[in-house]
């Protein structure tokens, strides 16, 4: 059974998005997309600097089954990127909302998150797609 | 709810995730393939295979009966339980399907694919009509592959004495019975190990016994890249009923002299008019993943397309089987540079002469 921390806010398109003490936003992908991907081997991250629309493309995520694209919950700029993930892409299997984050981003507008899905709502979305 | 094979329950106390294969369902893996993959590659692993099809076909008219069915040549064999891989064809010269079949002295013993059972066994009982012999499908006996460089001790460590003896006497590619288990030394993985087939009462005791010994249950998902790494075709992906042997690295598996098979007047058309494309081995060490259907680019020009790929474990990087135009190979012009579209990229890929992997290590060399 997958984890779905209440503290979190989701987009139906499997990332996690986290708003930090300090204003930015972390996003990684959730346990729920990590199960369904299997073994992540490589990751592809997003420039820094980049300017992201909400929903925009934010790199790629190759697993043993599948490769996928990553899109970022909200739109703001990519301040830094998890650079561990280039050598131990796993750690994405192993910890998905803490070392297996993907990127931060300094959003433009916090009150985006409200848009994002609840644990509670994102995990009603991943049992409909599993019947 | 598909099919269960004797082992579900195991597969399901292992943690397995299952997954809908041919109308079976199958573990595609425990938790992590990679590690089952390495694990395989570096001690042992075991494989449920029950899905797959085992056939025996009996009586004075069997041998005639393979002859015309087989592209290889099951003449060549000593009825010793030596085993023969071939390719059935239709008459077109496609695979209907590809098989292991081992003669034994009183029984041609098969095995055949899981997706593919309902053709092959209306086109074997079709032909062997003609034939004075009697085809028979045995849903009741399972299939253990144990494969890796401890298989074989720990197989030895949970079988009796008389089958261990059996276990010593086999050569690579030949099985034999001991009891009602018929135990060989084939797989399709690339290592060393045992294909044990059983009856499906017995099984679970044999994966208990071999899981105290340390041996790790294996999903399809290792399966398929232990296989690819092997160099091995996986049947619907890399050959079909439109694909010739020669255009799917089979060559090798075909007789043709002497040799009256059905497919052969479609063959010796292929050759006379030259074999169109070919199954080569692909490698690309940048980041990424090559994966079937992924198109194949020779300056810019579409030459084929991958039929398998994966993320090779063993290398660390990705490797792929390409089927293309024969034109882009021929062997008086300079390698040609071959490009994979992944997404919206041309990623260049290194043309190699697979298998990629053999007992463990890299096998491969740069043409």
């Amino acid at each position: 059974m997958a984890d779905f921390p209440d503290e979190l806010k989701y987009a139906k398109t499997h990332e996690w998005a986290r708003l930090e003490d300090d204003g930015t936003v972390t996003v990684g992908i959730t346990d729920h997309a990590q199960d369904a991907l299997g073994d992540v081997v490589f990751v592809e991250l997003p420039e820094l600097d980049t300017k992201l629309p909400a929903g925009g493309d934010a790199g790629v995520v190759e697993s043993v089954k599948a490769a996928s694209d990553i899109y970022s919950p909200v739109s703001g700029t990519v301040i830094e990127v998890n650079q561990a993930l280039e050598d131990a892409p796993e750690k994405v299997n192993e910890s998905p909302f803490i070392d297996g984050w993907f990127f931060k981003v300094a959003p433009d507008d916090t009150a985006e998150l409200e848009a994002l899905l609840s644990a509670l709502d994102y995990q009603k979305v991943c049992e409909q797609e599993s019947h | 709810m598909g099919l269960k094979t004797p082992l579900h329950q195991q597969h399901v106390q292992c943690g397995a995730k299952i997954v809908d294969f041919g109308g079976w369902d199958m573990p595609v893996h425990y938790g992590s393939q990679i590690e089952e993959h390495h694990k395989v590659r570096r001690d042992a692993g075991m494989f449920d295979v029950s899905h797959m099809t085992v056939l025996t076909i009996t009586g004075p008219g069997s041998e005639s009966l393979l002859v015309e069915l087989l592209a290889n040549d099951i003449r060549k064999l000593p009825r010793s339980g030596k085993a023969l891989y071939s390719a059935m064809l239709n008459e077109h010269g496609g695979v209907v399907d590809d098989l292991i079949v081992y003669a034994n002295p009183d029984e041609y013993l098969m095995v055949v694919n899981c997706a593919t059972r309902d053709k092959d066994l209306a086109w074997i009982n079709t032909r062997a009509k003609d034939f004075d012999c009697v085809v028979e499908e045995h849903p009741d006996r399972a299939i253990v592959a144990v494969q890796g460089p401890n298989a074989i001790s720990a197989v030895k460590a949970v079988v009796g004495d008389e089958t261990g003896k059996l276990i010593a006497s086999l050569k690579v590619f030949q099985g034999g019975y001991s009891g009602a288990w018929f135990i060989a030394r084939t797989g399709y993985t690339g290592e060393r190990g045992v294909e044990i087939i059983l009856p499906g009462d017995e099984v679970p005791g044999l994966w208990e016994a071999l899981s105290l010994q340390g041996v790790a249950p294996i999903g399809l998902g290792a399966r398929d890249t232990l296989r690819l790494e092997a160099g091995m075709n996986l049947y619907g992906s890399d050959m079909d009923e439109g694909t010739s042997p020669f255009e799917s690295n089979m060559g090798g598996t075909v007789v043709m002299d002497n040799h009256e098979f059905i497919g052969k007047a479609a063959l010796q058309r292929q050759i006379s008019e030259g074999i169109p494309r070919q199954l080569v081995g692909v490698i690309m060490k940048e980041r990424g993943v090559l994966r079937a259907h992924y198109p194949v680019f020779c300056e810019g020009l579409l030459v084929g397309e991958l039929t398998s790929g994966a993320f090779s474990p063993t290398l660390g990087y990705s490797i792929a089987l390409a089927r293309v135009s024969s034109d882009v190979l021929t062997p008086s012009s300079e390698k040609a540079a071959l490009t994979v579209q992944i997404r919206d990229k041309q990623v260049a890929v290194t043309q190699v002469k697979h298998p990629f992997v053999r007992n463990g290590k890299q096998s491969y060399k740069t043409q």
